[in-house]
C-alpha cells in the first residue's frame, strides 16, 4: 500500500454517512490526481462494512474499516485512538475531516497527539510548492480559509509535519458523480480500545433530518436585517413559495428572530451554488458573500446602491422590498398564465 | 462536594465590529484599530464555573496566554469573581499557533496541578478555530466534552452535560477531571459585582507595578497588595522553547488576501412593472425561472 495517500474521515451516524465526507472524496480524487497518489477513506464504526460500496463509489480506492461494538455511536476517546492508530501505521501525508461538530471535536484532539498541524474551515485546498527561508518544499497542502471574520483569505502551510490535516464545513467541495462500478481494497483494521477510553457514556440523543434543504434547492430566495420584522418575513416566504424556492437568510435576520438558524447561508451557515439566488434587504458582508458568491445568478433587491452585493450580482433592483417583492411575485404569476 | 475549575480566557480583537479603518490598504488587518474585547463563548465559560462555585463552592483560577495588555481580560475576571488569575505571557510565545498555544496553556494548568474542571470557550472569535480546547485535553490526558450548551448534573466525580451535535443534540456523562467547552448558548454572564470592581480596580502584574514611577505612586492608593495577577513565562511553566511561539508552531502563514469581489456582468432592473417583467421573461427563456 503506497504510504503516502490522501485520506478522509468518514463520517458516519447510525449507517448514514455524511455529505460532507462525501464532497470531501471529491476534492481528495483532485488532490490524489495532482500528487499521483491514492485516496484512502477511514471508516469507524459497529456493523458498517456495507458502507464501503458508497464509499468507493464516491472516489476512494482504499477503506480503512475499523468495526467494533464499541464504536457505535461517536465519542471522542476511542475514535481518536482508531485514527491515531491507522496514521501512525499507513502514514497518510494528508487527513481531510468535515467540520461537523463530530469533526471539530476529533481532528483537533489527533492533531495534539500526532503533534502536527491542523486548519479549520478551508474553504479551498490545493498542492503547490513553498519555499522557507533555506528549504525548499515540493507539493504541500494549500489550505485556504477565510480569517479576521472573513476580511481576509489566508494561505496556511504545514511543511514540516506530517500528517497534513485540514476540516472543511458541509457544501464548500463538490461530490463527485457516484459511479457504483468503482470497487477498491478493504483493509480491516482491530484498533485496541481499552477500558480507560471508555468514559463517556451517552445518555439520550436526539437528532432529527434538516428541514431545510439549501444545498439542493435550484432557487433560494434570501432575506436579510433589511427585511425589517418576523411578520415582513412573510414577504421572503411568499415570493420562495409563488416561484417553487428555498428560503434563505443573512446571519443578522437569523440573529435577530426572523428564521431559524438552518436558513442562513454565509460562512458560518450553509454554502450554496443555487442556479438562482435572489438576495433581498441583504448589503451584502463578506461572510455573507463567502456562502452564495457561486450562484449561477444573483439577483439583489435593495434600497442602498452602493450596497456591496451589487458588486457580485448579475442583476440589480435598487428599490423598497416592500414595493418590489409584491410587484415581482404579480408579474411573474401574470406571466405564467 | 467543593470543584477546583480552571477558565481558559482570550483576549480576542472584536472581528464582529470590523469597520473599514480596520483593514488597511494593503488588505492587512490593522490590528491597532480593532477594540480588544474578553473572548464572548469566554465569558459563558466563566459564567458556567461561577454558577458551579455559587452552587457548590470551589475555586476558580483563569489562565490566559497574551501579550501584556491581555491583563485586561483577567481584571474583568476578577471583577466578576475569579479567584486566581495568571497571565500567561513570554515574547517567545508569539506566533503560537493553536498546537504551541494549547501546549503552553497544558503546561500551566499542570503547574497548578490540582483541578476538577478545565473550562474554555467553543471557539475564539478571532480565528474560529475551536481547536485549543481539545488540544489541551490531549495534552493534558483528560477527556473532553466539546459544544456544551448546558450542564444538567453535577454530583461528586461524575458530571452530565448536554452538548449540540449535527441536527440535535446528546446529554452524555463522564468522570472528573475532564476539559469542557462552552458554546454562546449556555448561559447569560453577569456583570461586574460592583464591591468585586471597588476591591480589584488596581490589580496589576509585576510587570505593570515597576513600570509606574514612585512619583506617581505616592499619588495613589496602590502598593504592593495590588500586584494580584500573576505573570508567567515559558521557564515559569517548564515549557520547552522549541514547542513555543513560531518555534512550536507546524502550521505557517504562506499568504494573506483581502478578500476581491469578482464583478460579473451587471444589468440594472428598473424597478417597474415592465422592467421586472423584461428580467422574468429572460430567467424564463433560459429556464432558470420554472
Ligand atoms: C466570524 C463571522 C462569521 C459570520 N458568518 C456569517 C454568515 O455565515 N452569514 C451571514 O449572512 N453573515 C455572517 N456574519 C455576519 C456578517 O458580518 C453581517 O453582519 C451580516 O451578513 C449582515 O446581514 P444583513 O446583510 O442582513 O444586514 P446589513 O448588513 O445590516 O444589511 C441590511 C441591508 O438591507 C438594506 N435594506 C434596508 N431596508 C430595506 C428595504 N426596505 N428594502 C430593501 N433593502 C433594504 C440595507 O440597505 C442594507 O444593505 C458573520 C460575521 C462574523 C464576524
Ligand atoms: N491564548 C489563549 N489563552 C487562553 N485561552 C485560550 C487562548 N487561545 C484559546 N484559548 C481557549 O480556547 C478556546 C478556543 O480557542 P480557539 O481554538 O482559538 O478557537 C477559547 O475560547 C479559549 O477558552
Amino acid at each position: 500500500m503506497s504510504k503516502n495517500e490522501v485520506w478522509v474521515y468518514i463520517e458516519q451516524n447510525e449507517g448514514k454517512i455524511a455529505d460532507v465526507s462525501l464532497e470531501l472524496l471529491g476534492k481528495a480524487t483532485q488532490l490524489a490526481d495532482k500528487l499521483k497518489v491514492k485516496v484512502g477513506a477511514v471508516l469507524l464504526g459497529s456493523q458498517i462494512k456495507n458502507l464501503c460500496k458508497t464509499v468507493f463509489s464516491y472516489g476512494a480506492d482504499t477503506v480503512y474499516i475499523n468495526e467494533d461494538a464499541n464504536l457505535k455511536y461517536y465519542t471522542t476517546l476511542p475514535y481518536a485512538r482508531v485514527v491515531v492508530d491507522l496514521v501512525k501505521k499507513y502514514q497518510p501525508q494528508i487527513v481531510l475531516y468535515g467540520a461537523t461538530t463530530t469533526g471539530r471535536d476529533l481532528a483537533p484532539r489527533i492533531t495534539s497527539e500526532l503533534k502536527t498541524g491542523l486548519t479549520a474551515d478551508c474553504t479551498n485546498l490545493q498542492i503547490g510548492d513553498y519555499s522557507a527561508k533555506d528549504k525548499e518544499y515540493k507539493d504541500i497542502l494549500y489550505q485556504i480559509r477565510p480569517a479576521f471574520g472573513g476580511n481576509i483569505i489566508a494561505t496556511i502551510v504545514c511543511p514540516d509535519h506530517k500528517p497534513q490535516m485540514a476540516t472543511v464545513r458541509e457544501g464548500v467541495m463538490k461530490m463527485n458523480e457516484p459511479d457504483s462500478k468503482r470497487t477498491g481494497d478493504i483493509i480491516e483494521h482491530k484498533a485496541e480500545i481499552s477500558k480507560d477510553l471508555l468514559i463517556t457514556e451517552i445518555v439520550k440523543r436526539f437528532q432529527q433530518e434538516k428541514t431545510v434543504n439549501l444545498k439542493a434547492a435550484n432557487i433560494i430566495v434570501s432575506g436579510g436585517i433589511g427585511v425589517g420584522s418576523k411578520d415582513n418575513f412573510d414577504l421572503i416566504i411568499k415570493l420562495a413559495h409563488t416561484i417553487g424556492a428555498e428560503v434563505g437568510a443573512s446571519r443578522a435576520a437569523v440573529d435577530a428572530g426572523f428564521v431559524s438558524k438552518d436558513h442562513q447561508v454565509g460562512q458560518t451557515g450553509t454554502t450554496v451554488r443555487p442556479k438562482l439566488y435572489i438576495a433581498i434587504g441583504i448589503s451584502g458582508s463578506v461572510q455573507h458573500m463567502a456562502g452564495m458568491s457561486e450562484s449561477s445568478r444573483i439577483i439583489a433587491i435593495n434600497t442602498d446602491p452602493r450596497a456591496p452585493i451589487f458588486q457580485i450580482a448579475h442583476y440589480g433592483i435598487v428599490g423598497d422590498l416592500n414595493e418590489v417583492l409584491p410587484k415581482f411575485i404579480e408579474v411573474y404569476k401574470s406571466l405564467k398564465k | 462536594m467543593e470543584y477546583k475549575m480552571i477558565v481558559l480566557v482570550k483576549q480576542v480583537p472584536d472581528t464582529k465590529n470590523i469597520t473599514g479603518q480596520a483593514m488597511k490598504e494593503d488588505g492587512t488587518v490593522n490590528r491597532a484599530a480593532l477594540p480588544a474585547i474578553f473572548n464572548p463563548e469566554d465569558l459563558n465559560a466563566l459564567e458556567e464555573a461561577l454558577k458551579i462555585k455559587d452552587k457548590f463552592g470551589g475555586k476558580i483560577s483563569i489562565i490566559s496566554m497574551g501579550p501584556p495588555a491581555a491583563a485586561q481580560v483577567l481584571r474583568e475576571s476578577l471583577f466578576r469573581g475569579a479567584d486566581e488569575v495568571i497571565l500567561l505571557s513570554d515574547r517567545k510565545f508569539a506566533g503560537a499557533d493553536t498546537l504551541a498555544t494549547s501546549y503552553a496553556l497544558a503546561m500551566a494548568i499542570k503547574k497548578i496541578k490540582d483541578y476538577d474542571i478545565v473550562l474554555c470557550g467553543r471557539q475564539a472569535i478571532d480565528g474560529d478555530t475551536a481547536q485549543v480546547g481539545p488540544q489541551t485535553a490531549e495534552k493534558l490526558n483528560v477527556n473532553q466534552i466539546t459544544c456544551v450548551d448546558k450542564i444538567v448534573e453535577l454530583k461528586n466525580k461524575e458530571i452530565k452535560v448536554e452538548r449540540s451535535i449535527e441536527g440535535g443534540y446528546e446529554i452524555v456523562k463522564t468522570k472528573l477531571p475532564v476539559l469542557l467547552t462552552i458554546t454562546g448558548e449556555a448561559n447569560f454572564p453577569r456583570p461586574f459585582s460592583a464591591k468585586k470592581v471597588l476591591k480589584y480596580k488596581y490589580a496589576v502584574t509585576p510587570s505593570e507595578m515597576s513600570s509606574y514611577d514612585e512619583e506617581y505612586l505616592k499619588t495613589t492608593e496602590i502598593d504592593q497588595s495590588n500586584v494580584i495577577i500573576k505573570l508567567w513565562d515559558h521557564s515559569e511553566v517548564g515549557a520547552k522553547e522549541e514547542q513555543i511561539g513560531l518555534a512550536g508552531s507546524p502550521t505557517k502563514v504562506k499568504q494573506i488576501e483581502s478578500v476581491v469581489l469578482e464583478a460579473g456582468e451587471f444589468k440594472n432592473i428598473d424597478n417597474t412593472k415592465p422592467g421586472l417583467e423584461e428580467l422574468i421573461k429572460e430567467l424564463m427563456n433560459e429556464h432558470i425561472l420554472g
